[in-house]
């Protein structure tokens, strides 16, 4: 099911550098097209190479103009079915409209803390050189303990 | 100097002690880890992340998950040994297991730190599992969460932690450099960046290569525009196992290959529906296949003991492959009479709330089979679902075990000298290390182990780095040599591009899409794709190896047209050499260990006796030359 732009949607990240599509896509699939050339569709995405698409939908939730839709894979899906989702700060909307017009809508919680401010080493302790050589420790020293009597060899 | 541009890379050389290949769930642990012991080692050390994609969507968890596999709580580490154990048909490397086992739910609490969602059971919501808070369990090992974020998250704190400088996104390694002085050490890494006319080689002390496991490399199901619909990510294309087994690394188990029994055509996860939901699964003629014949695997002269306990993945997809071939198919998922079932006990309001985590768990991690039912008009409630064996994959971290052979852990008893010759999660060649889907016989691993292994695996290079303090790494290749190799393509189209009017159609160069197509239908007809229902022999593998042979010659001629094209020359490169390394196992082990996932028709028996073994190879660069050998596998963990 491979993506597609709407043309009257895409404004083609007004003329930046990199177009969140094209930043975001983990197979290098949605591609500016800066005069036009590619598509008869100047400063607008589109999607290079959709039978490669895993609709994974990474360019959907993050183009800002929602301008990425799902149109699925033609030749396995009937037409007329859409998925599309709302991705806020903190839950996604989205919004399944089946074959027969059915509708159904679900929101989910994404994360519980703020956009940006996971921090990694917040209240952690520091790594300590002299642990280096025991294999118990990784630096957070949260081991989870086992029972030693569950080996063959037991020591 | 003529101005850079397409087929006139800026060449960039760059020297570090430690460079992360990949920015999936391994690399963003390696991430989180690296800093930390680099500060406490007080050592000014150079380190670098490139990933070919970009971070927040990069890897097998761009679209989110809805479960964490791997955490382990109130169970003790010995006991998912022994569930990876039975799951992997009896030959694991059981420390490798264990080490993940008992540092794994640290990371997980990290993930909630960071503000992960996990659902936790009534009366402890809100309660924190590092506070004790009780997970909802889907199974005993698996926990829910609420996970379409879930890469997001993750690589916002591995950001933070390694620092925006220290990452670059969209290069893609080509290759790894062995030293100029010492061959069975790595130095460099060479590839080039998808957006910009530039080519990076780095000289480094140590490396993690972590690009995930190979997909594609079977003809998909699907070919027209659904080519693209695998189950595992399709970006992922054996960058791992290709690079590492050409700079001589040994690997293992790549015979080993995952073949999920999934929704039809949308590939969308059934765990939950077994799991969560206890939906079974009925043949066209509406039998109760999995009781009605669950005995065909307690055929010991075949599966020898592995059908008598609780049977592992392959051997129930054998029942399922059964009904398929002998014409009692389709396979359906009885939804509604689960729901139903669940219904009888339940709220009209639980029931509503169940049917939304029915579909949360595939918009968190595989939305087109979202798209399949609202394409086919199918709702749970009402209609069963189709489900059926996938194409092939090769990975190392989920239910599969092929990968790289590395050095263990060295406190656990038992474990035999020669498995922790070196720093652990180093490969056979000095200074370059692996995790997740690169860490072969250890399968089971799923996100969080992949995050651990990389955690694991960072701690160890710092300490490489230290102990190398005054190595000096040295390119066995020049720059101009790599540079030439890796933009080949580039070159191949520009000199012959005018030779003909269809710029697909020239007998001087073959586009990286027809390469690809050729290396599926080999795959697929001779190593037990689909095509064969997962069957094989030693004379159909004979022809492969042939035409293996030829594909990699004419890998040679492949055509970019643009870095885009590049991009996918490498990436099919990288996927034949994984295939042939499974090609190649898969031909050594005279026995059928994964029924199932395949079958080895001319010796259709698991064979303990001969085989209960690793099977680790390792691959000559220059003579193009594979040598295979057992090595003995040892029980660890009491049964
Ligand atoms: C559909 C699906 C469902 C899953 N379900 C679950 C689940 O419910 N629970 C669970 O815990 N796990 C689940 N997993 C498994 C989990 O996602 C993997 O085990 C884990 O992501 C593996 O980590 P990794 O780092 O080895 O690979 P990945 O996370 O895939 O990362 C690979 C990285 O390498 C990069 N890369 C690739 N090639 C190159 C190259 N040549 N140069 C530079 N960079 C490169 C990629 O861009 C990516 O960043 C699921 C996976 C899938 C696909
Ligand atoms: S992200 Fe959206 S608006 Fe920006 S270029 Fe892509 S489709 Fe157009
Ligand atoms: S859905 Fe995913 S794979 Fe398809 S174009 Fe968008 S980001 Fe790329």
């Amino acid at each position: 099911m491979p993506t597609y732009v709407r043309t009257e949607k895409c404004d083609g990240c007004k003329g930046q550098d990199k177009t969140a599509c094209m930043y975001i896509c983990p197979h290098d699939l949605m591609l500016l097209d800066k005069d036009g050339s590619l598509t008869g569709h100047a400063m607008k995405a589109f999607n290079q190479e959709p039978e490669q698409c895993w609709e994974c939908y990474s360019c959907v939730k993050i183009c800002p103009q929602n301008a990425i839709e799902v149109r699925h894979y033609a030749d396995v899906v009937p037409m007329g079915a859409q998925v599309q989702p709302l991705r806020g700060s903190d839950s996604i909307m989205w919004t399944i409209r089946f074959r027969n017009g059915t509708l159904k809508r679900f929101k989910f919680p994404i994360r519980t803390t703020a956009e940006g401010s996971a921090d990694p080493y917040g209240g952690k302790p520091d790594a300590n050189l002299a642990d280096i050589d025991d294999p118990l420790v990784l630096f957070t020293k949260d081991l989870h303990k086992g029972d030693a009597s569950q080996f063959v060899h037991s020591k | 100097m003529a101005e850079y541009g397409f087929g006139n890379p800026e060449v960039i050389e760059e020297e570090l002690d430690i460079l992360i290949i990949g920015g999936g769930m391994a690399a963003c642990g390696a991430a989180f880890e690296v800093g930390q012991w680099a500060k406490a080692s007080g050592k000014d050390l150079k380190i670098k992340l490139v990933d070919k994609a970009a971070l927040s969507r990069s890897g097998a968890v761009a679209q989110g998950l809805s479960a964490i596999n791997t955490y382990i709580g109130d169970n003790d580490p010995a006991d998912y040994v022994r569930y990876v154990r039975n799951d992997l048909m009896g030959i694991i490397r059981e420390d490798l297991v264990y080490d993940v086992g008992r540092h794994v739910d640290d990371s997980v609490h990290n993930f909630e730190d960071w503000g992960l969602p996990i659902w936790k059971q009534p009366g402890d919501e809100g309660k924190s599992l590092r506070a004790g808070g009780k997970p909802v369990r889907s199974g005993r090992w698996q926990i829910m969460i609420n996970g379409e974020s879930y890469k997001w998250i993750v690589a916002e704190a591995a950001k933070k932690a390694l620092g925006m400088d220290r990452i670059q996104e969209r290069t893609f390694i080509v290759r790894l450099i062995n030293d100029k002085n010492d061959p069975t050490r790595i130095a460099g890494a060479a590839g080039f960046s998808v957006r910009e006319h530039k080519l990076y080689i780095y000289k480094f002390k140590a490396c993690l290569v972590v690009c995930g496991g190979a997909v594609n490399v079977f003809r998909p199901r699907s070919v027209g525009e659904g080519t693209g619909r695998a189950w595992y990510p399709v970006w992922n294309a054996g960058s791992t196992y290709s690079m590492a087994a050409e700079a001589g690394a040994e690997m293992t188990m790549m015979e080993n290959r995952f073949v999920p029994a999934r929704f039809k055509d949308g590939y969308g996860p059934v765990g939950a529906w077994f799991l969560l939901f206890k939906a079974k699964v009925m043949n066209g003629l509406g039998e109760d296949y999995s009781t009605l014949r669950a005995d065909i695997i307690k055929d010991q002269k075949r599966f020898g003991k592995y059908g008598m306990g609780v049977p592992g993945t392959c051997l129930r997809n054998h029942i399922m492959l059964e009904e398929m071939i002998n014409g009692r198919g389709p396979i359906f998922m009885d939804t509604p009479t689960a729901l139903k079932k669940l219904a009888e006990k339940m709220t009209p309001k639980e029931v509503k709330h169940l049917e939304a985590e029915a579909w949360e768990d595939f918009l968190d991690m595989t939305i087109s089979q979202c798209g399949m039912w609202a394409g086919e008009n199918i709702e749970p409630e009402k209609q069963p679902s189709e489900i059926m064996p996938t194409e092939p994959y090769l990975l190392g971290s989920h239910s599969g075990c092929a990968g790289i052979w590395v050095s263990g852990p060295t406190d656990i008893p038992g474990v035999p000298k020669e498995w922790s010759w070196g720093y652990r999660s180093m490969t056979t060649v000095k200074g370059l290390f692996t995790s997740g889907d690169g860490v072969g016989a250890s399968g089971h691993k799923f996100s969080s182990g992949s995050f651990t292994e990389g955690r694991i695996a960072a701690k160890a290079m710092v300490k490489y780095c230290l102990d190398h303090k005054d190595l000096k790494p040295e390119l066995q290749r020049g720059a101009a040599e790599l540079a030439d190799e890796i933009y080949k393509p580039v070159k191949n189209y520009l000199q012959h591009k005018d030779y003909t009017t269809d710029i697909d159609i020239n007998p001087h160069f073959i586009s990286p899409k027809m390469l690809q197509f050729r290396l599926q239908k080999i795959m697929d007809e001779y190593v037990a794709g689909v095509a064969t229902y997962y069957r094989t022999n030693a004379k159909m593998l004979e022809v492969a190896e042939g035409k293996l042979e030829m594909l990699k010659e004419d890998s040679l001629k492949m055509r970019a047209k643009d870095l885009h094209e590049l991009l996918r020359a490498w990436e099919n490169f990288h996927r034949i050499m994984a295939a042939e390394a499974h090609m190649k196992h898969i031909q050594f082990r005279t026995e059928t260990r994964y029924p199932g996932f395949y079958y080895r028709m001319d010796h259709n028996y698991i064979d303990d006796e001969n085989w209960k073994c690793f099977t680790n190879s390792t691959y000559d660069r220059n003579t193009h030359k594979w040598s295979l050998k057992k090595v003995p596998y040892v029980q660890l963990i009491k049964d």
